[in-house]
């Protein structure tokens, strides 16, 4: 079979675009933006009735409409987008074609046949078990068989980017090492697997003894297991929205990383120990030693952690460097007022980083930590946390980088030009505002998944305090915000997917490149990179010392101030707590 | 744009840390290792630690134990379903019962006396969360969890189920007094 070496060059961007590769970034973005509607529609569903005084739905519904909304955000949405961004960081930033195109294809249609029962397993009524489907709760076996079929299709995905990673390397269409932001996709493709076979480990044995193969389920082994899946899955978008954050940083200011040494290393701490954390989620759980829950939830010592603060810093602070040179060197900030707040694609991925951090990153070592967890445990505190890191952070991430690969990808002028701008804001503060209320119902007690908090119809119901009310109608009113915001964004990259301008460079045509090698590989050093860090000129002297990043420097403190008093503080309110042993 | 190309130097690793990064790195590792240090200082000085000890058994024979328990130390019964308010002395035995939908039965405390408390589930999975204090303990089906637990307020709590347990979930709510 002859191998297809049709290339493209963005003219804009100077990317290079292997036809097959590009063919399947679209379908697959194109499935994550249908995930992403068809949960949106969901999530309005699932707020309005949780807002007490609106209700909307009834209990079975809103089980319903809870169990789909969370797997086509969480899992459908998320990994097509990450499939997406795995075939671009391989083929697109190695200038490489992609290695069997043909079984990537197979692998799209495994993920959309699997999306496509799973639903249908959903939507039949008997399979609200939730996206944990928590045995010995059953569900009906078309969910299992579904999830299964995606998952493995998700697999082969990333063998398709891995064998590519050998392509490129064989064709030598790069020079010395991949880029940072390749490492990153490699990182999350690496957790993908560990993922991946987790999930099998667990759901196939669930499905057998759905359809009666197997006649016990153990609930500790399958929430152990599972976990290693479920939390896993969301490592993976760590990994690949971190990847992101570089990339846009790249895009937006040219900018370089601090150091690369330091940001590949922190990529590496993921590998190693960021899937620990899985066991968060058995904090309260029975049948488990302390020292194991210590250990594994600290990510052995909070080195995963430690990883995110560096990127937390070296992301930041690789713009501010970029701007400096810029001439943006007054005072502390002006790299930051002075950069483009009105570029989508900026202010977004700045929202993501600056949510993650903030809201999702301190939120998750508070409530990770062995008997800080027992204050939360199951409240909607969790899914504060989890809007704040996976909403906040990966799919803000994803929206911004989507911004750039209209023009790039699809080759389409924006549609609605003058509303992108304000899209990250709405949704970015509208669900940031959605995070922020539900971990303050979750810290009042709240319990996440239920239906009815005034307990209608039970003789002894518990009365919630008045500001737990308050704070569900706040995320209700928020999460409007929030899915406007997310329409905003659908009516934009589906109008220009589909409807926009096309853009049409006079003289453009494809080319066919030899042994899948595009043009030139770039020179070793280009003359604006090879400026070196430390003597870089555009530090100011921040307390006596010279730093190339000193405003970056600023905000990390304030984020660690903020951190030690959250974190002291959950101490001192468990401390108050009965006392337990 | 050059975290989207190969870096320029081939020798990347030997580059030299801005101080920015050195200065950073040093703080988030020493704070990493204070977050972990809590958690094993909690279990020598802290109050609230959850308790590791656990037994595999069956549906029927915890709740023989239960239903030995209420025989015992019954004091009065509440609602229309007759729920038994339990009343045990300090320091003994008692048995907690997590079904679909409800919790049986209901405990009488006093405060400052501690109290064995066991947590098991008959069916699926159920979230023991207890209200106002905001106490929240995972209950599985066939693992007896075994708290100590040492009331210190006077008053009337609400135990209810926070983890997702069917269409009912909502409806699962019950009481703990503390005398």
């Amino acid at each position: 079979m002859a191998v297809n070496r049709m290339f493209r060059t963005c003219p804009a961007s100077g990317l290079v675009f292997h036809e097959p590769a590009e063919n399947l970034m679209k379908a697959n973005a194109v499935a994550a933006a249908v995930s992403l509607l068809v949960g949106g529609i969901l999530a309005i569903g699932v707020t309005l009735t949780r807002w007490q005084a609106v209700h909307m739905l009834p209990p079975d519904s809103f089980y319903l409409f809870l169990t789909a909304h969370g797997l086509n955000m969480l899992v459908f949405w998320i990994i097509f987008f990450e499939m997406a961004i795995l075939y671009f960081t391989s083929s697109t930033l190695l200038k490489c074609r992609l290695a069997a195109p043909g079984i990537g294809w197979v692998a799209f249609w495994m993920m959309v046949v699997g999306a496509l029962m799973n639903n249908y397993a959903v939507f039949r009524g008997d399979s609200s078990v939730m996206f944990t489907a928590y045995a010995p709760m059953g569900a009906h076996p078309t969910f299992y068989l579904g999830l299964i079929l995606f998952a493995v299709g998700a697999l082969i995905s990333c063998f398709v980017f891995f064998a590519t990673l050998v392509v490129a390397k064989s064709e030598k269409t790069y020079n010395g090492s991949v880029p940072l932001v390749t490492f990153g996709a490699i990182t999350a493709a690496i957790i993908a697997v560990f993922t991946i076979a987790s999930g099998a480990i667990i759901l196939v044995p669930t499905f057998l003894w759905s359809v009666g193969f197997i006649d016990h389920i153990d609930s500790l082994v399958y929430r152990t297991v599972f976990w290693a899946f479920g939390h896993s899955s969301q490592q993976i978008n760590v990994s690949a929205h971190v990847a992101v954050w570089y990339a846009i940083a790249a895009i937006v200011f040219g900018a370089k990383p601090l150091s690369e040494k330091v940001s590949r290393t922190a990529f590496f701490l993921y590998i190693c120990f960021l899937q620990l954390a899985s066991a968060h989620h058995l904090l309260a759980d029975p049948g488990l030693t302390s020292n194991w829950k210590i250990f594994n939830t600290s990510y052995a010592m909070y080195l995963a952690v430690l990883a995110s603060m560096v990127h937390g810093l070296t992301v930041p602070g690789s713009i501010e460097v970029a701007q400096r040179q810029k001439g943006y060197t007054n005072g502390l900030f002006e790299w930051l007022r002075k950069a483009p707040w009105g570029n989508p694609a900026f202010s977004g991925m700045f929202l993501s980083l600056i949510g993650f951090g903030f809201l999702g990153g301190i939120s998750g070592v508070m409530m990770g930590t062995e008997q800080l967890n027992l204050l939360i445990h199951n409240t909607l505190y969790v899914p504060g946390h989890f809007h704040a890191t996976v909403v906040v952070g990966t799919t803000l991430a994803f929206m911004s980088l989507t911004y750039f690969l209209i023009p790039v990808l699809f080759r389409r002028q924006m549609m609605f030009a003058g509303m992108a701008p304000w899209q990250p804001y709405v949704f970015g503060l509208g669900m940031m505002g959605v995070s922020l209320f539900l971990m303050g119902a979750g810290t009042l007690g709240v319990p996440r998944r239920h239906w009815d908090i005034a307990f209608a119809g039970n003789p002894l119901p518990y009365e919630f305090p008045g500001s737990a009310w308050l704070m569900m109608a706040l995320a209700g009113i928020s999460s409007i915000f929030a899915f406007v915001g997310g329409a905003m964004y659908l009516a934009i990259t589906v109008g220009s997917v589909f409807f926009g301008k096309k853009i049409e460079t006079p003289g453009f045509k494809e080319i066919s490149a030899q042994q899948g090698m595009v043009g030139r590989p770039q020179p070793a050093a280009a003359p604006a990179d090879t400026t070196v860090i430390a003597g870089h000129q555009g530090g100011v002297g921040a307390g006596g010392m010279c730093m190339v990043a000193p405003g970056t420097f600023v905000l990390a403190i304030v984020f660690l101030v903020s951190f030690v008093l959250y974190y002291f503080i959950n101490w001192k309110y468990l401390s108050t707590v009965w006392p337990l042993r | 744009m050059s975290a989207i190309l190969p870096p320029p130097e081939r020798v990347w690793w030997k580059q030299p840390l801005d101080r920015v990064e050195g200065l950073w790195i040093g703080i988030a590792l020493v704070w990493c290792l204070i977050m972990f240090f809590m958690m094993p200082y909690w279990h020598v000085y802290g109050k609230q630690n959850l308790a590791n000890e656990a037994w595999r058994t069956t549906p029927e024979a915890y709740m023989k134990k239960a239903e030995e328990v209420v025989a015992k130390y019954k004091v009065r019964e509440e609602t229309d379903q007759k729920i038994p308010v339990v009343h045990p002395p300090a320091g003994s035995d008692v048995y907690l019962v997590a079904r679909l939908w409800s919790w049986w039965p209901i405990l009488e405390l006093e405060a400052g006396k501690s109290y064995r408390i066991h947590l098991m589930s008959m069916d699926w999975l159920h979230g023991f969360s207890l209200q106002p204090e905001n106490i929240n303990v995972e209950v599985h089906p066939g693992y007896d969890h075994v708290m100590t637990v040492t009331p210190t307020r006077a008053g009337s709590y609400s135990i209810i189920c926070n983890e997702y347990c069917g269409i009912n979930h909502h409806t699962m709510a019950s009481r703990l007094y503390v005398k």
